[in-house]
This record gives C-alpha cells, sequence and structure tokens, in this order.
C-alpha cells in the first residue's frame, strides 16, 4: 500500500512511503511501521493506543482523526493512504502538530474547577440522575484529542475563537454543583471569540472519535449567557 | 467591545429572526392575495393609507430587517472580509440606512 506522509513543518510536502498490509492494521500502526523500518527521522505523537490519552490524533485522508483506533480497512479507499498532521494548529515537525493554543484556550475557557470547599469539608452530595449532573456527564468523556479543532471552519475563520472542545469543557463545569467560578466562566465562554459565534455546523460532532456532542454544550453555553449579568456579578 | 454586548448583539440576533419568521409570512400571503385582481398602485394604496394596523406592521419589519441584516453582515465581515472592528461600523451604518429609508417607504404609503 502506498502512504503519503507529511514531512516538515508548514512549508513541507508530502513523502511516499510503501507499507505492508496486515489485518486489522490501524493508521498508528501504519505510521510507527514506517519510523521503525522506514524512516526513524519520522516524528509523531502517541501514548496509549487504545482510545484513551488523545495524543495521536492526526489528518487521515483529509479528516481529522484518532489513528490508534482508525482501521486502514475503514479509511483507505482504493488502498490509498494520506497522512497530515491535525488542521487548526501550527506543524512542529512531520505528524506533530502544536497543541499550546488549544490547551491555552481551555485555560481562558476557565476550564478548571473553582473550588468552594477545602479538604476540611464534607464531599458534596451530587445526585447522578439530576438534569445538571447529566448535562455534565454528556460531555465529561472528552480525551483532549483536538479532532473537533481541527475539524471546526469557525476556528479556521477566526483564530480567537475558543473551539469545541474547550466550550465543552466550560460546559460540563457550569453544571458542576461544586463550582464557585460561574460568572467569570459565563463571561469568558461569551461573544465573538466564544460561544456565540459557532454556526451550528456540527464538524465537531460529526468527527468526535468519543461521539460527544460540543455543538449541544455550545447550545447550552448559549442559554447559559442569554442574560449575562456585569462582570463580577453572581449570575 | 464586551463579551456581553456581542452576547445581547446574538440575543437580538435569535429575537428579530422570530419577528421576521412572522412578518415574512404575513408580507407574502398579503402578495399572494393581493395581486389576484391584477396589481395596481391605487389597490395597494387603498389599503395601506390611513392604516394604523399596515403602518405599525411595516415599521416592525423594517426595525427588526435593520437589526437582524446588519448583525448578520457584521459577522460576515469580521469572518470573511477581516474587517474587525470596523466591520460593526459599517453594519451599524448600513443599518441606520435601513431605518431611514424603510420607514420613510411606510410613510409614503400609509400617510
Amino acid at each position: 500500500m502506498e502512504v503519503k506522509v507529511w514531512r516538515g513543518d508548514a512549508t513541507g510536502r508530502f513523502e511516499s512511503f510503501e507499507v505492508p498490509r496486515q489485518p486489522s492494521q490501524t493508521v498508528l500502526d501504519v505510521v510507527t511501521h514506517i519510523q521503525r523500518h522506514l524512516d526513524p527521522t519520522l516524528s509523531y505523537r502517541f501514548a496509549c493506543r487504545v482510545g484513551m490519552c488523545g495524543s495521536c490524533a492526526m489528518t487521515v485522508n483529509g479528516t481529522p482523526r484518532w489513528t490508534c483506533r482508525t482501521h486502514v480497512d475503514k479509511v483507505a479507499a482504493a488502498g490509498r493512504l494520506e497522512i497530515a498532521p491535525l488542521a487548526n494548529l501550527p506543524v512542529v515537525k512531520d505528524l506533530v502538530a502544536d497543541m499550546r493554543e488549544f490547551f491555552d484556550k481551555w485555560a481562558r475557557a476557565k476550564g478548571q474547577l473553582t473550588p468552594t470547599r477545602t479538604r476540611a469539608d464534607e464531599f458534596a452530595v451530587v445526585d447522578p440522575g439530576s438534569p445538571a449532573r447529566r448535562e455534565a456527564d454528556a460531555g465529561i468523556e472528552c480525551i483532549g484529542c483536538g479532532v473537533c479543532y481541527a475539524a471546526c471552519d469557525v476556528v479556521k475563520w477566526n483564530r480567537d475563537y475558543l473551539g469545541p472542545a474547550a466550550l465543552n469543557r466550560a460546559w460540563t463545569l457550569v453544571n458542576d454543583a461544586r463550582d464557585g467560578g460561574q460568572s467569570a466562566r459565563l463571561h469568558a465562554v461569551a461573544g465573538d471569540a466564544g460561544c456565540h459565534s459557532c454556526h451550528t455546523m456540527m464538524s465537531c460532532t460529526e468527527h468526535c472519535p468519543k461521539h460527544l456532542s460540543p455543538t449541544r454544550s455550545i447550545a447550552g453555553l448559549k442559554r447559559a449567557t442569554w442574560s449575562l449579568p456585569p462582570e463580577g456579578e453572581k449570575p | 467591545m464586551s463579551a456581553r454586548f456581542q452576547a445581547r448583539l446574538w440575543v437580538a440576533q435569535r429575537v428579530t429572526a422570530m419577528i421576521l419568521a412572522f412578518c415574512v409570512v404575513v408580507h407574502l400571503a398579503t402578495i399572494i392575495l393581493a395581486v389576484r385582481g391584477g396589481l395596481t398602485a391605487a389597490e395597494i394604496l387603498a389599503r395601506t393609507q390611513g392604516s394604523m394596523a399596515w403602518g405599525a406592521f411595516y415599521s416592525t419589519f423594517v426595525v427588526a430587517v435593520a437589526i437582524h441584516g446588519g448583525i448578520g453582515l457584521r459577522t460576515i465581515g469580521i469572518e470573511w472580509l477581516g474587517m474587525g472592528r470596523a466591520a460593526g461600523w459599517v453594519a451599524a451604518l448600513v443599518s441606520a440606512s435601513l431605518v431611514a429609508l424603510g420607514l420613510r417607504a411606510v410613510v409614503a404609503v400609509v400617510a
């Protein structure tokens, strides 16, 4: 099978390799074969190989995917495979994208819990069946792979846009009864760089390997910021 | 421009969309009914002149169009033309023009 792999930084080019087909072969297996047997200078990122860590996402035949759980059979139409780094992010080298802006935006969206209790207090009791907890559960399994970010057209148009993953994370915290930073978070996720820029095209939801719906989370944020109080006030 | 103001623009966009959905249906139904007996200026003016109801309806329509269109143009200016903050001022100018021209037209057929 002929495999074209991106080499170099943003000004690089595709290089062709001949890789033997194996049963149940994943795209990550293909990349690993190239690095171990054909060209040890190929750079790529992976860790768990089982769809948990979110580090191996790449552009496979033009579509962002988690490569460790993507079988060659499913994506290599006509035996052709073209592997590139994730879109919408700077390229470090070969298949490695610079994820800094992706994760910096999680911080900008106030994606960290603002605690309201100390270790001296009792545990918060959260009913798993409560509507808020169910909303949080729907978005909580994000592995931070960046596939949604690479698939999002609004990210492409507007470099300030926080993106689906960061907004999805914010929505899980908006529904977290233990969190005390809601007003600052809602201000951080509102407006042109935030949830209100989403065009509801649902590329994030279409491509999410965990089958989450960041679109749904973003819609929730739009409702939550419907009447945004002035900064500093409790919503 | 604050996130709060941008959030309000989004709310205004959605609310005016609801108003427009109603207004466009009434407007189209009126056109379809009105042209059945032939379309003349005299017939239109006979329906609208002195009518507070039609005046209020089309005034609402004009204002909703100006707000909805202006906000949409602002977004297009930012996302597709890379205009940044200038997009807001250009869109506001277009909106103000739409209000002025539209209300002038309403006055012309109602007064």
